[in-house]
C-alpha cells in the first residue's frame, strides 16, 4: 500500500532528500504555526506538516511508512519475513518508554507527559462574552497508561464564559490540567459580522448618505443590546468616530461603542436626485482638490 | 479537605499570574522570564523582583514566545521581533477592516 499524505503535507516528492524534508518542514512551521498565521486552517496544517516530520525525519519510520503507509505502525509478526522488506530494524510504537517518547515528541510538544498544555485555547463567539455562556473545550493532552504507554488522549470539559470576558484574557481551570495542575486558556473572538472587538471596546461601521452627513441628525444604529438613536453632527466627516460611553463589553470596566461614518452614495441616482445634485454642484465653491494643486 | 468530583469545575478569570505561576503555565523557569522581560517581551505590574505580577496580555505574550520558541527554534530576540511584527501586522488587519478590507 502506498500512501503520500505525509510527503504532501510537506509538499515533497518521495524521492525528497532527508535536508529537502528538513528545509519543507522548518518552512511549513513558520508559515502556518499558529500563533503567526490567523487563517482557520493554518493549525491543521502546522500540525500536518508536524505529524509528517515526526515520521520522515526518522529513516526507519520513513522506510516502513513508504513500505507500509499510514499502517507503518501496526505491529507485524515479522517483518523480515515480509517480501517487501528492505531491512531495517523492527518498530512498533507500542514499544516506545516514556522516556523514548519524550525524546521524540520533546521538541514539538514540550517535553512529554507531565506537561501542562500551553495550546489549550477557545473561540467564542461576541454574544457569550456579551451574556456569558456555556462552551464545551476539547483539548489533547498526552496520557500515560497503567504499562506506561503514552497516547494523546482527547479530553472534552464543560466550560463556563464568564460575562464581559475580553480578548486575550485568560481562564483558570482550577485542576483540569495533565495530572491535576490548573489549566489556562486564552479567550479568542471568532470575528463578528457587524461588530470589530478591540479589547474591551466594539467598533461598528455605520453607512450614511450624503445628505445625512451633511444635514446631521438622528439616524438608527445597531448595538449590542438593540438598535439605539444616534445624533449626528451637522457637516459630519467620513471616518469620524461617535463613541456611545458604556456600550462595548460588559463588566466592572465597562467598553465603549465606536460608530465609525461611512458615507455611501444610493446604488442608482433618481432623476429628482441628480436634479438636486446640479443645483447644488452650481452653488458650491469648495475644492477638496486645492492642495493637490490642480 | 473538600474532595474534588470531576464535575466541580472551578473557573475564575485570571487579573494577575505571578512570576512562579507564569513559570508554571509556560513550563519554564523564571530566569527564562527574566530574560524576557529584559528584552521587552513582558512587563511585570511592578518592577520588584519578588512581587513581580503579570496580567492577562502579558500573559499571553509570554506563553505565545514559550510556543514559538519550542516550535520554531527561535531565540528570545527572535520571538521579541516575531511577536512585535505579529501585533504591528494585527493593527494593521483592524485598520483595514475599518474601510472594509481584508489582508
Amino acid at each position: 500500500m502506498t500512501d503520500t499524505a505525509h510527503y504532501q503535507a510537506l509538499g515533497v516528492p518521495k524521492t525528497a532528500s532527508a535536508d529537502d524534508i528538513k528545509r519543507a518542514y522548518r518552512k511549513m512551521a513558520r508559515k502556518y504555526h499558529p500563533d503567526v498565521n490567523p487563517d482557520a486552517e493554518a493549525d491543521a496544517k502546522f500540525k500536518a506538516a508536524g505529524a509528517a516530520y515526526e515520521v520522515l525525519s526518522d529513516p526507519e519510520k520513513r522506510a516502513a511508512y513508504d513500505l507500509y503507509g499510514a499502517d507503518w505502525d501496526q505491529p507485524r509478526p515479522d517483518p523480515s519475513q515480509d517480501p517487501n522488506w528492505q531491512g531495517g530494524a523492527a518498530f512498533d510504537e507500542r514499544d516506545i518508554n516514556p522516556e523514548m517518547f519524550r525524546a521524540f515528541f520533546g521538541d514539538r510538544f514540550g517535553g512529554g507527559a507531565a506537561q501542562p498544555d500551553q495550546h489549550a485555547r477557545v473561540e467564542i463567539a461576541l454574544e457569550d462574552a456579551l451574556a456569558g455562556a456555556k462552551r464545551k473545550l476539547s483539548y489533547q493532552t498526552p496520557q500515560m497508561d497503567n504499562a506506561g504507554h503514552v497516547t494523546l488522549k482527547t479530553r472534552t470539559i464543560d466550560l463556563n464564559i464568564p460575562k464581559g470576558i475580553a480578548p486575550g484574557q485568560q481562564l483558570r481551570l482550577r485542576g483540569q490540567g495533565t495530572g491535576g495542575a490548573d489549566l489556562l486558556i486564552e479567550v479568542t473572538f471568532a470575528p463578528h459580522p457587524i461588530y470589530r472587538i478591540e479589547g474591551r471596546d466594539l467598533y461598528v461601521t455605520l453607512p450614511v448618505t450624503p445628505w445625512e452627513a451633511a444635514l446631521g441628525g438622528k439616524i438608527k444604529m445597531p448595538t449590542p443590546s438593540g438598535a439605539v438613536d444616534l445624533t449626528i453632527p451637522e457637516n459630519a466627516r467620513q471616518g469620524q468616530k461617535l463613541r456611545l460611553r458604556g456600550r462595548g463589553l460588559p463588566g466592572t470596566k465597562k467598553g465603549d461603542l465606536y460608530a465609525v461614518l461611512q458615507i455611501v452614495n444610493p446604488p442608482k441616482l433618481s432623476a429628482k436626485t441628480r436634479e438636486l445634485y446640479q443645483e447644488l454642484a452650481n452653488e458650491q465653491g469648495f475644492n477638496p482638490r486645492a492642495n493637490l494643486g490642480v | 479537605m473538600k474532595k474534588a468530583t470531576p464535575r466541580d469545575h472551578r473557573t475564575d478569570v485570571v487579573e494577575t499570574l505571578s512570576l512562579s505561576e507564569l513559570t508554571m503555565f509556560c513550563d519554564t523557569n523564571a530566569e527564562w522570564v527574566v530574560t524576557l522581560v529584559e528584552y521587552g517581551v513582558v512587563t511585570p505590574v511592578t518592577r520588584a523582583t519578588p512581587e513581580w505580577e503579570f496580567t492577562a496580555t502579558h500573559i499571553a505574550r509570554a506563553r505565545k514566545a514559550a510556543r514559538l520558541m519550542r516550535d520554531l527554534g527561535l531565540n528570545v530576540a527572535g520571538v521579541a521581533l516575531v511577536l512585535d511584527l505579529i501585533e504591528e501586522r494585527d493593527a494593521l488587519a483592524r485598520k483595514l477592516a475599518t474601510v472594509g478590507l481584508a489582508i
